[in-house]
């Protein structure tokens, strides 16, 4: 079985207003697909559609070849999803927030081992000393690396990120695409909207919305 | 099957039809209900405990009737919108909820002023006074969620799933206002327990709920094309029927 | 931050292990496991602010001191309205904690996530309730029987006011939350729950007080409890759905 993601003809009505119309997109495992256009052009409201958030649109959507309403919980457990708000708890340590994550992904490992994952995704990202602390009194990037860590610490195939390197220092900007590229290199799938211009690659495309 | 339903929900087709079945159920409403009033203000027998004052139960009952009815409809398009997404579903729905809370209103005014004749006062907690006025509660909530959202799509279906919600409690709350109210009886007339009434008092009453029914939906009709027209503005049907008026 | 960098550059030596190995078929199992991490995480984070959980009980507590002070001090006046007042201020309580249920989860995005996980979202809404129900319901029913004593609650009647409140509590967790989910997204949500929710609530506070007027009256209370039982079955059977559909409506519209 092969990593394909597929919309054919997709359009999206909000309150009386085409969002966007007649797309048609195909990520391949391999592929890093970046999703651009203005404000309000409806890049949140077409990373959702696509990643099984948003039931309500026009056209098809498939996953792996079959249709997304049929697959949708196969589908959801091989995506990581980043969205505006890191959902990471401010009362909680990094440790706690990313065991949540972990046991919501079906990926609790009892005792020693889940701990261990944690502190080296926490560790991988920068984050090493940090993890006993409330995630309130970290700093907004310090936040958005603890949500980041799940892509380290829940291995996941397709990864669906809604504006990544919002409040993130240069060197974090620089480490979290070259870590976009080398998922894909390993067979991975990015699907991402940024205003960020990113380093053109071979694995990159991109489709523009709010053109017509 | 499917083909028919989708068809129905298409704004132009139901805009359509819904213009050839109006003036008939218009007519209907304004018959029944002028027949029905004159009959049961004037001919109709006095009641024999009540005397004259058991008129009001011509306007009270149909209105309690409807009260409820409306609700169940509202619920019912709100269903038939979440399920198959039909717009105009929604749009009746929305048109519905002020018209059951105003039937809703009326009932327990007149409920209200009925009492001062049988139990000399405004207000008692009689079991249906009761249910009518946590029944006018839900409609208030429904219509308040439906403005809450922003985003029109959004508040449609937030009211659709809690007119749902309401629509399963009702009779929970119907049954348990009734047992409450055994328990605490006071008053010793109700509504509910008459004699049977002699065709001559209970004729009008039908009529009028037949008016009442036909009126709802006849207004239920007019409000929902208005609110096609209003939302599918821009499409082009409707900018040819406007120029082809004007 | 010098972490990732590392990481690329053992990633880049020995890029073996590949992604598509990672492709799931059917989503692992795991259900009890994300059930029982949601319980946790959600009791650890009301235990982390514990000002907010006990805000309800001081609430009921409040509510309850005001009656004899607006009423009148006399113990028959206040044993003879002390059913229905414990009830109401404890519904008003429960009312009142329903707008953080899920507020918090919203505003910092882990609802998102919650909403995405491949579990059945009906059952992980129901965990958050029945957390929502221990730290708060099952208070305020244990709570009771102290402020009934204030009431000049007949005795006899405490254990019925107990168990038909926590009972009871449960039930208007689970209808509260659906007014809660529906109202998550709107900035004002607070007020607008109540106008939902109330009226819901009516049932509940028929039988709830009901039963301990009964075990006042030494009236057989099985009736009232077995009747609030139905109830509660209904809105486990139920209401978890609506959650749900709730909760995506305001969070996809």
């Amino acid at each position: 079985m092969s990593l394909r993601l597929q919309a054919r003809k997709l359009a999206c009505e909000r309150d009386d207003r085409w969002l966007f119309r007649d797309l048609d997109l195909t990520l391949n495992a391999g592929e890093i697909l970046r999703i651009e256009g203005p404000n309000g052009s409806g890049k949140t409201t077409l990373l959702k559609i696509l990643s099984g958030q948003l039931g309500d649109y026009d056209g098809e959507l498939s996953w792996c070849g079959q249709p997304m309403r049929q697959v949708r919980r196969d589908f959801l457990a091989n995506l990581i999803y980043l969205g505006h708000a890191p959902g990471v708890k401010a009362a909680l340590t990094p440790l706690e927030n990313l065991a949540w994550y972990q046991a919501l992904a079906g990926e609790a490992r009892a005792g020693k081992s889940g701990h261990a994952l944690r502190m080296a995704a926490l560790d991988s990202i920068g984050l090493g000393g940090f993890e006993d602390i409330p995630a309130g009194q970290l700093s907004a990037g310090q936040q958005r690396r603890v949500a980041l860590a799940r892509l380290e610490l829940i291995p996941r195939a397709l990864w669906v990120l809604d504006e990544p390197f919002t409040a993130i220092d240069q060197n974090g900007v620089a480490a979290l695409e070259a870590r976009l590229i080398t998922h894909v290199r390993r067979g991975g799938s990015v699907l991402v909207t940024t205003h960020h211009v990113m380093k053109a690659s071979a694995r990159l495309r991109s489709v523009r919305l709010g053109d017509d | 099957m499917w083909a028919f339903i989708h068809k129905l929900g298409s704004p132009k087709w139901f805009y359509a039809i819904s213009a050839r079945l109006l003036p008939w159920l218009w007519v209907a409403a304004v018959a029944l209900i002028v027949t029905g009033s004159i009959w049961g203000l004037l001919y109709a027998p006095a009641d024999y405990q009540q005397g004259n004052s058991f008129r009001i139960i011509y306007v009270h009952v149909p209105a309690a009737f409807l009260a409820q009815s409306v609700f169940v409809s509202m619920a019912a398009a709100g269903l038939v919108f979440m399920v198959w997404k039909i717009k105009v579903a929604d749009m009746a729905a929305a048109m519905m909820a002020p018209l059951g809370a105003c039937m809703t209103f009326v009932a327990l005014f007149s409920g209200a002023v009925w009492g001062v004749p049988t139990w000399g006062t405004w207000w008692q907690w009689d079991a249906r006074l009761t249910s009518m006025l946590i029944l006018f509660f839900l409609y208030i909530g429904v219509i308040a969620l439906r403005g809450a959202f922003t985003s029109r799509d959004a508040g449609a279906r937030a009211a659709s799933v809690l007119a749902l919600v309401g629509v399963i409690n009702i009779p929970i709350i119907k049954y348990s206002v009734d047992w409450w109210y055994t328990l605490h009886q006071t008053a010793s007339f109700t509504f509910t327990s008459r004699p049977a009434m002699p065709a001559q008092m209970y004729v009008p009453l039908l009529l009028m709920v037949l008016g009442f029914y036909c009126f709802f939906i006849a207004l239920t009709l007019t409000r929902t094309r208005t609110e096609i027209l209003r939302r599918e503005g821009s499409k082009r049907w409707v900018r040819q029927l406007v120029e082809g008026r004007l | 931050m010098s972490g990732w960098e590392m990481i690329d550059v053992s990633v880049n030596t020995k890029p073996t292990g590949t992604v598509e190995s990672l492709l799931v078929s059917e989503p692992e199992g795991g259900l009890i496991g994300a059930i029982k991490a949601t319980l946790v995480r959600d009791m650890t984070l009301l235990l982390r602010r514990r000002g907010e959980m006990l805000n309800p009980l001081v609430f009921f507590a409040l509510v309850i001191t005001l009656f004899p002070i607006g009423i009148s001090p006399e113990a028959e006046t206040l044993a003879a309205i002390a059913p229905g007042l414990l009830w109401v201020a404890a519904l008003l309580a429960a009312l009142l904690s329903l707008d953080s249920l899920f507020r918090g989860d919203h505003d910092d995005g882990a609802l998102e996530q919650l909403l995405l996980s491949p579990h059945p979202l009906p059952l992980l809404a129901l965990t958050k309730v029945a957390v929502h129900w221990l730290m708060t319901g099952l208070p305020l029913a244990l709570m009771a029987p102290l402020l009934g004593v204030m009431l000049a609650l007949p005795s006899g009647s405490y254990v019925v006011l107990a168990v038909s409140l926590a009972l009871g509590s449960a039930i208007l967790s689970l209808v509260g939350a659906i007014g809660a989910a529906l109202t998550v997204g709107l900035a004002r949500g607070g007020v607008l729950v109540s106008l939902l929710v109330l009226p819901l609530y009516i049932p509940v506070l028929i039988f709830g007080a009901g039963a301990v007027q009964a075990a006042v009256s030494g009236a057989n209370v099985a009736a009232h409890l077995a009747i609030l039982g139905a109830l509660l079955a209904v809105a486990l059977g139920l209401a978890p759905f609506a959650i749900a559909a709730s909760l995506r409506i305001s969070l996809n519209g």
